[in-house]
């Protein structure tokens, strides 16, 4: 099995010996600059008459070097930065983040504080996933969707815009707790939302989940197997579509997740339907934990107690958490000074865009377009 | 061996006593001119220090591989430091027999002072036992390591960044070229002898057209 998944992006390119256009192979480029992939994705793809024989990704176009960045700049500093990665759910990488250094430091935010987490990442991850949808449909040629997911993600961006006066990097979280209090009417807004948004899903449904179209280009559409994903390395929905019952949330519970119930959706095809089916039932799930963090969000501080000069102890931790596109990771080597020594990003995007290659081979050239849609990567965390 | 350095300034005592708290406050005072709030003083000057992991795995692979192998945990994160010889073989063993089915991540440090400049680390997670450990190696600059991509597909990217921030070659790795940054880049960014503002001008004025990318 390891050797048919080894020969990931090994696109014969070579010209001298070999002629780069032959009568039955053709190799065409796909963007940086293409409409569906996102981004700057660029991707070789290597075909037979339209089937794709392999492909090949060219990716960095984005490349900030966040890594090193993160070196440079002193743990508080480097807190907006992580916002810029998967700008699409930036409130999830500042969890992440400002839980691994509290981690590393040994602190712990304060309860309320920690409601407060979870109530924002939870908004975040239906911000992301809708995005993913509309964009996604788009791709594959639904146009509705886009206009209903960016109409009804403007609400939540409008509760983060209401929080922290900003509604995509939002920087929300600090080192320890939160800056912010909520506002006068927090709680309400989250409230209003909720009920506004629970019809809204059945209308995503009702435009796609039996559309006729809709079911051709998604059914058995870039299938990958429990067992590819895994040694693959993909995670998050695209892992849960293919049966494998696996989220950090439950598996391995950061900030107080522990303490809210909700299922784990999981597909059984492992096709672009099935994560279509899945990203879908997470936002369901995720209003059911925002609705009881909602109603259980308890007075109190909510900055622990962390010095004003952050300085964690010699040593190595790392943290990782569920983001909406797979795990998201900070491996951080303190060495006792005010910076990181060394801070690694582990990026679900990055891993699962690999996966490309295993999913689309064999598929039609209109259908790597739904694939890239379906991994759903955002191109500023593959390349950081 | 007490060789294991795990950072520039390393505070973990030789194995065996981890508990010299004695002479704790001593050696608070003089290093914090400014002391912040009281609550992180006590953690601070010692910090926790890596305990010995013990558990059935590392007696077994202790047993087979001896002094090549150390086994701590630090925070509650298992980590095992191997010898660089041990790496294709470790690994394998630990996906093979441990069903650490599942490489989260591939990932390097560089400490230019040492011998061996740059840490290798593995970020393993196992999905039927919900585990996670570490393992890293250390090696030499400009010295090679085996490829792990035979063992786990997802380390073929992985790999390919690493060589791409710190310039280290993984034998038989199908395809290691950069990932990241353009294919004629010279350079390696992430080194700590490479500063935030240097870029390789030559390849910016080549390609882009300009005097310099800053």
């Amino acid at each position: 099995m390891t050797d048919r998944l080894n020969e990931v992006s090994r696109l014969d390119l070579e010209t001298a010996e070999k002629p780069y256009l032959d009568s039955n192979e053709l190799i065409i480029n796909m963007g940086p600059r293409h409409p569906a992939t996102h981004g700057v994705l660029r991707v070789i793809l290597k075909l037979d008459g339209e089937r794709v024989l392999g492909t090949e990704c060219v990716i960095g176009y984005l490349h900030r070097g966040v890594e090193k960045i993160a070196e440079n700049r002193t743990y508080t500093m480097f807190n907006p930065y992580v916002d810029r990665m998967d700008y699409c759910a930036a409130v999830s990488n500042g969890l992440g983040y400002c839980e691994a250094v509290e981690k590393l430091m040994n602190v712990e935010a304060p309860p309320r504080a920690q409601y407060i987490r979870v109530i924002l990442t939870e908004l975040n991850r239906i911000a992301s996933h809708q995005l993913w949808l509309g964009t996604h449909a788009l791709d594959i040629g639904a146009m509705t969707p886009l206009f209903y997911t960016f109409r009804d993600r403007e609400e939540i961006l409008k509760i983060f815009e209401r929080y922290c006066g900003a509604r995509l990097t939002t920087h929300a979280f600090r080192i320890g707790g939160c800056q912010y209090e909520t506002y006068a009417g927090f709680e309400k807004d989250v409230t209003n939302f909720l009920t506004f948004f629970a019809p809204k899903i059945d209308e995503y449904e009702t435009l796609l989940t039996t559309n006729r179209i809709w079911l051709e280009r998604t059914k058995n559409v870039g299938v990958i197997s429990a067992a590819d994903a895994i040694a693959l390395g993909v995670t998050g929905p695209v892992l849960r579509a293919s049966g494998v019952k696996w989220d950090l949330r439950k598996a391995q519970p950061y900030a107080n997740y522990s303490k809210f119930d909700f299922e784990i959706p999981v597909g059984t095809n492992g096709d672009t339907y099935d994560r279509y089916l899945v990203r879908m039932a997470e936002m369901r799930q995720s209003m059911r934990i925002v609705e009881q963090a909602v109603n259980g969000i308890p007075e109190g501080p909510i900055m622990g107690k962390v010095p004003k000069v952050i300085k964690p102890p010699v040593g190595e931790i790392y943290h990782s958490i569920e983001a909406p596109k797979g795990e998201l990771g900070f491996f951080i080597v303190s060495d006792g000074s005010t910076q990181p020594y060394r801070l690694r990003v582990r990026p679900p995007s990055f891993v699962n865009l690999q996966a490309l290659d295993i999913m689309v081979r064999g598929l039609l050239v209109a259908d790597v377009v739904a694939v890239i849609g379906t991994i759903d990567i955002v191109l500023g965390e593959v390349d950081r | 061996m007490d060789e294991e350095v795990k950072s520039p300034a390393p505070p973990p005592p030789p194995e065996g006593e981890q508990k010299p708290t004695a002479e704790k406050p001593a050696a608070a005072a003089p290093a914090k001119p400014a002391a912040p709030p009281k609550p992180a003083a006590p953690a601070k000057p010692a910090g926790p220090v890596p305990v010995p992991w013990t558990s059935p795995l590392v007696e077994k692979y202790r047993s087979q591989y001896g002094s090549g192998l150390e086994a701590q945990t630090y925070l509650g994160q298992n980590y095992l430091t191997v010898d660089r010889s041990l790496i294709p073989d470790i690994l394998r063993l630990l996906r093979d027999e441990e069903q650490f089915d599942y490489c989260v991540d591939v990932t390097a440090a560089h400490y230019p002072k040492r011998e061996k400049q740059f840490d290798v680390i593995w970020i393993l997670y196992s999905f039927p036992r919900n585990e996670r450990m570490r393992v890293k190696t250390q090696i030499a600059d400009g010295a090679s390591i085996p490829s792990s991509v035979s063992i786990w597909p997802t380390a073929n990217w992985l790999e390919r960044e690493v060589y791409d921030m710190f310039g280290i070659k993984f034998d038989g790795h199908p395809d290691l070229k950069r990932i990241l940054l353009p294919d004629g880049w010279k350079g390696y960014p992430l080194r700590k002898d490479y500063g935030i503002l240097q870029q390789d001008q030559e390849w910016v004025q080549i390609n882009l057209g300009i005097e310099s990318g800053q």
